[in-house]
């Protein structure tokens, strides 16, 4: 069987995943080690007035008790967003200080205040509790919309009215104009859910401080842990970058939360060196809950006109994002460059406006979680498209057909330039997948039985492949987000490939085996992927925003074309023949159209011996390579939902749940499947399910399982899922990327096809039962005024 | 911090003797509740006894129509027990829709009735059932010893032994989980024996399990779905929370109960 470009290959890691062999941050021990726990503010906001340590740390066991002021006094930096939002009035960020211990102020529950370093585990918890804190509580504010309001509670000095940065993007006089020519303006008001990102395994960290050689080793639950290591030096000045090595082993998942350098890892790594011992944290569930960074919670107020013919001739968006209570790493860009890049949707927009505030709360801070600002933007867009069809009495697939791009490359009005694509191929698919033209006889059908059934469309773009370098950077990035990659042909002909990707769930160690195989015709076998240690991958930018595939694959193949050039240069020496009259196939190296050939592993034995290579040639058989996109990849998708409502209960069934996508070339499309299959899995569970839920006061509601709601298997169907793909022209592999496709395009497709069950269009995500019952009262309600 | 000590009761009368002299000892079940409760540091009693292997706490006896349930039976043991099944279905019913596999493997009927938490499916069929909970000083009638919530009839180191009743004509449980913990949001257990009907309520009383006395008179008079989606049920004394306020449990507890009533 194949096992190149294509093929469903099983995944090699499973077998250390399934048999619990894998190697997580919580599964490493040291000599010596010590744990930490964190003492944490039990208040939204509240002034420190003291800190009283003396008990904890006269309690038994505890090696010591540190906190901001010690932190700061050693010259730990704080905490930064990375990308840099310049507000419409060419002002900068007001960006407060977010210090890993908090010193002054505490500003949401979970706040670190000191880290308690102990013997045991048990005895760090319990000193973190003896520690006193007396606080002076203030008035505390959730609220996106409520926080801007003149007297609502300062909290950070230089963010006047709680705003961090008024942006916009886009021509807000030319699509003024476009809605007052409309022949139809729909109205809406959409709240973009706040939810914990939950991977399955917690946030760790365990530092390690080398007193003889003032080295520092640091291995945590990063996506990218070369990132992470520039940060906790370059930025927060914990290590010097040559002196500090950062490791991200097996990671259980991440979907975002894991990009960031949190508090708990700088506190750690210090507390290493100040303590001389190894230290250890482990998240629990419940810290978790408080204190990952969170996703969405957008509120947003919406127009888009339409002329006579149902074609869009504009599309104003005003919206405020709720950043938490610290800016995060990517919290500033996710609700700018993420989002409203993409408010153009699949659709032909001549003029866009997007304005996006960006605001101060007393809650977790929120950053990019699965798709971050697309699936916002996508709800968005998508439940436009069907509240305007349903108002202007048109059929929602016919209302997208009639706005589609057509032609590629394609300008929208929100920077963003369209390479490829077939929109109405992907909904001809999904239409077909999904029996759309027999949905009326399973409506009556239900309704028969006392159901109610509906079905929602969602036709998404999104931006991966994060990202050209040079234009990221002129838009505020702080980094460039290039990937680097080596090959190492050992002189028996194995390979390693070295990646700056990382993979916490992704199958990398098989896909990016499948590229070798599919160049050189070597078993995947004979590949090892080695990724997640700075000290053995020289530099990477790591994964998120569906980088890997776009980014991270197309750096190894760029490796492999200098690797395949000094194979053939070696080839044609030994076998006597020209270059370009080399050959590799199914791991042979061969004249073609002759029967003369080396072995691969007799190439690579001759570059490791050199007794006879070409003059001038070093010895070796090794390639690196760095990676820059020329532009983002467009993955796109028509999703169908098709639901069953019980009246009684307002619970929903997802009957069918079909998608159409257009990812490019596949790699593995059994991975590619599993990817959207938990990408969708993940939607359905915003739409329907979870929700973070803070009270008045700042407390969060939602702490819990038993509270917050998360998808299990029996929420969900059994997935539809049909290619449509077309080659991306950007990137020599053609990959568009898949990891969070699902995520993006899932909730308003459950959310058109609740509404369009239940015939009223005024539902908010998550669409409960409970919810969805009382959106049903509103109807018979309404039906009895009548 | 003072240590936690643990002690094994091997019946029910040396588990009485054992939690005598302690200081804030509790009885420890099959430690659904409890152990989490400690861990989340809400509780932090200075022993516990372990009932859960007390031999003569454990088992179902049958005899004719009345059914008897070791305190210390498991959820799974009383789901997967075929006398029990043959007489009264739905309580095996009932507990094979408790929690998931680990819970119903260490989580007790005892236990369960013991800490009424007022989203708990046990204390709905007891109450409908009209059963006895002997403990090892009385036998005490389930519409006295729910008390309220998280509250009940059982004095300090008092300890129930099993429970009793005799398996209705017809009877079912209808429960609504919450989506999120899958306890009941609402849960209704419905009950016909020659005394009459019973119906009880769990998941929706800020004060607990209820009887909801309407529907029982309603079924009195015609053992139908119908008749007790004809019964007006009120918001007031119900919860509210951010899964569905009182309203909504309102209309649950009508569509339960009929859903209830249908499978019986």
């Amino acid at each position: 069987m194949s096992e190149g470009i294509g093929a469903s290959v099983r995944r090699k890691e499973d077998k250390r995943f399934i048999t619990g062999k894998g190697k997580y941050t919580d599964d490493i021990r040291q000599e010596n080690q010590a744990y930490a726990a964190f003492v944490r503010s039990p208040h939204a906001h509240a002034v420190v007035k003291s800190i009283d340590a003396s008990e904890a740390e006269a309690m038994e066991g505890v090696v010591a008790v540190l906190n901001g002021h010690q932190l700061t006094e050693d010259g730990i930096g704080n905490i930064i967003a990375g990308w840099a939002i310049t507000s419409k009035d060419g002002s900068g960020m007001n960006m407060g200080a977010w210090s890993a211990l908090c010193t002054e102020k505490v500003r949401y529950v979970g706040d670190t205040i000191a880290i308690v370093i102990a013997d045991t585990q048990e005895i760090a918890r319990n000193a973190a509790d003896a520690v006193m804190v007396d606080f002076d509580i203030l008035p505390a504010e959730v609220n996106p919309e409520a926080t801007l309001a003149d007297g609502a509670p300062q909290i950070h000095d230089n963010a006047p009215n709680n705003q961090i940065y008024d942006w916009e993007l886009g021509d807000e006089a030319a699509t003024d104009a476009g809605l007052a020519s409309a022949a139809h303006v729909t109205e809406m008001e959409i709240i973009n859910n706040r939810l914990s990102p939950n991977p399955m395994e917690p946030r760790a960290a365990i530092a390690i401080f080398d007193e003889a050689e003032d080295h520092y080793t640091l291995y945590t639950t990063s996506q990218n842990p070369h990132v992470a290591r520039l940060l906790l030096s370059a930025f927060y000045q914990v290590a010097p970058e040559h002196k500090l090595r950062v490791v991200a082993p097996d990671v259980g998942g991440g979907f975002g939360s894991k990009i960031y350098v949190y508090p708990e890892e700088i506190a750690c790594l210090w507390a290493s060196m100040k303590t001389n011992r190894s230290v250890k944290w482990t998240s629990t569930r419940s810290e978790a809950f408080l204190t990952d960074a969170h996703g969405r919670d957008h509120v947003t107020r919406a127009k888009m006109g339409f002329d006579a013919n149902g074609k869009i001739v504009g599309f104003k968006v005003d919206t405020i994002a709720n950043i938490g209570a610290y800016m995060s790493l990517f919290s500033s860009v996710t609700p700018t460059y993420l989002y409203a890049t993409l408010l153009s949707g699949q659709y032909d927009m001549p003029a866009i406006h997007g304005n996006v505030r960006a605001v101060y709360t007393n809650t977790a801070p929120v950053d990019a979680y699965r798709g971050a600002g697309r699936p916002e933007a996508t709800y968005l867009v998508e439940r436009m498209m069907d509240t305007a069809a349903l108002e202007m009495g048109v059929d929602p697939a016919e209302l997208r057909r009639k706005n589609f791009i057509q032609s590629f490359p394609y300008q929208t009005q929100v920077i963003m330039n369209y390479d490829s694509g077939d929109f109405p191929g992907c909904m001809d698919k999904a239409q077909a997948a999904a029996d759309v033209a027999g949905f009326a006889a399973r409506k009556a059908e239900s309704a028969s039985r006392g159901k109610l059934r509906g079905i929602g469309y969602s036709s998404f773009i999104e931006a991966c492949g994060i990202a050209p370098s040079a234009a990221v950077g002129s838009l505020g990035c702080g980094v460039g987000l290039w990937e680097s990659a080596e090959v190492r042909v050992n002189p028996v002909g194995t390979i390693e490939i070295l990646t700056g990707s990382h993979s916490h769930g992704q199958s990398h160690e098989t896909t990016f085996a499948q590229l070798v195989n599919d160049r050189f015709g070597i078993p995947i076998d004979n590949v090892q992927i080695v990724h997640g240690d700075t000290d053995k991958v020289q530099f990477g930018m790591g994964t998120y925003g569906s980088r890997s595939g776009p980014v991270g694959m197309n750096a190894i193949v760029k490796a492999l074309d200098k690797v395949e050039a000094k194979v053939k240069k070696i080839a044609a020496h030994v076998l006597e023949a020209s270059e370009d009259d080399i050959v590799i196939e199914a791991g042979e190296v061969k004249i073609a159209g002759t029967d003369k050939k080396m072995a691969w592993h007799e190439v690579g034995l001759a570059a490791y011996t050199a007794h006879n290579l070409p003059e001038g040639m070093e010895p070796g058989l090794k390639e690196g390579a760095f990676f820059d996109p020329i532009n983002f990849s467009f993955p796109s998708a028509t999703l169908i939902c098709e639901v069953e409502v019980d009246p009684d209960t307002g619970v929903t069934d997802i009957l069918q749940f079909t998608t159409a996508d257009d990812f490019g070339v596949i790699i593995n499309p059994m991975v590619v499947e599993g990817q959207v299959h938990g990408g969708i899995a993940q939607g359905i569970g915003q739409a329907m399910l979870e929700n973070v839920v803070y009270d008045d006061s700042g407390q969060l509601l939602t702490g819990s399982y038993m509270d917050y709601a998360m998808p299990r298997a029996d929420d969900l169907p059994s997935f539809t899922i049909e290619h449509n793909n077309v080659p991306s022209p950007s990137n020599p592999l053609g990959l568009k990327g898949c990891g969070e496709a699902g995520a993006i395009g899932a909730p308003p497709a459950v959310i058109n096809a609740i509404c369009n069950a239940i015939g009223n269009n005024n539902l908010s995500m998550p669409a409960t039962p409970s919810k969805v019952w009382a959106a049903l009262q509103e109807v018979s309600t309404q039906q009895a005024a009548e | 911090m003072s240590e936690l000590k643990y002690h094994k009761a091997s019946n029910a009368s040396e588990a009485a003797s054992m939690i005598s002299g302690t200081e804030d000892g509790k009885f420890l079940a099959g430690g659904q509740t409890l152990l989490p409760t400690m861990k989340a540091k809400l509780a932090a009693p200075s022993d516990l006894v372990d009932v859960s292997g007390a031999s003569d706490m454990i088992g179902i006896s049958i005899s004719g129509n009345t059914v008897s349930i070791g305190a210390m039976t498991t959820h799974a043991d009383v789901a997967g027990n075929p006398e029990l099944n043959a007489v009264c279905p739905s309580i095996c019913a009932l507990a094979g829709n408790i929690g998931d596999p680990a819970v119903r493997h260490r989580g007790t009927i005892g236990g369960s009735v013991a800490n009424n938490d007022p989203a708990a499916d046990y204390p709905a069929a007891l109450l409908a059932l009209g059963a006895t909970i002997t403990t090892n000083n009385r036998d005490i009638s389930a519409d006295d010893f729910f008390v309220g919530m998280f509250e009940t009839a059982l004095e300090d180191g008092e300890i129930i032994t099993k429970v009793s009743f005799d398996a209705p004509e017809k009877g079912a449980y209808a429960k609504f989980p919450n989506p999120a913990s899958r306890y009941a949001m609402v849960g209704v257990f419905a009950a016909k024996s020659s005394g009459g009907a019973r119906v009880a309520v769990t998941g929706a009383g800020s004060d607990g399990v209820f009887r909801q006395s309407d529907m029982e008179a309603a079924l009195d008079g015609s053992w139908s779905p119908d008749s007790v989606s004809d019964v007006s049920v009120s918001a007031d004394n119900l919860l509210s929370d951010i899964h569905g306020d009182a309203a909504y449990r309102a209309n649950l507890v009508k569509v339960m109960a009929a859903r209830a009533v249908a499978n019986a």
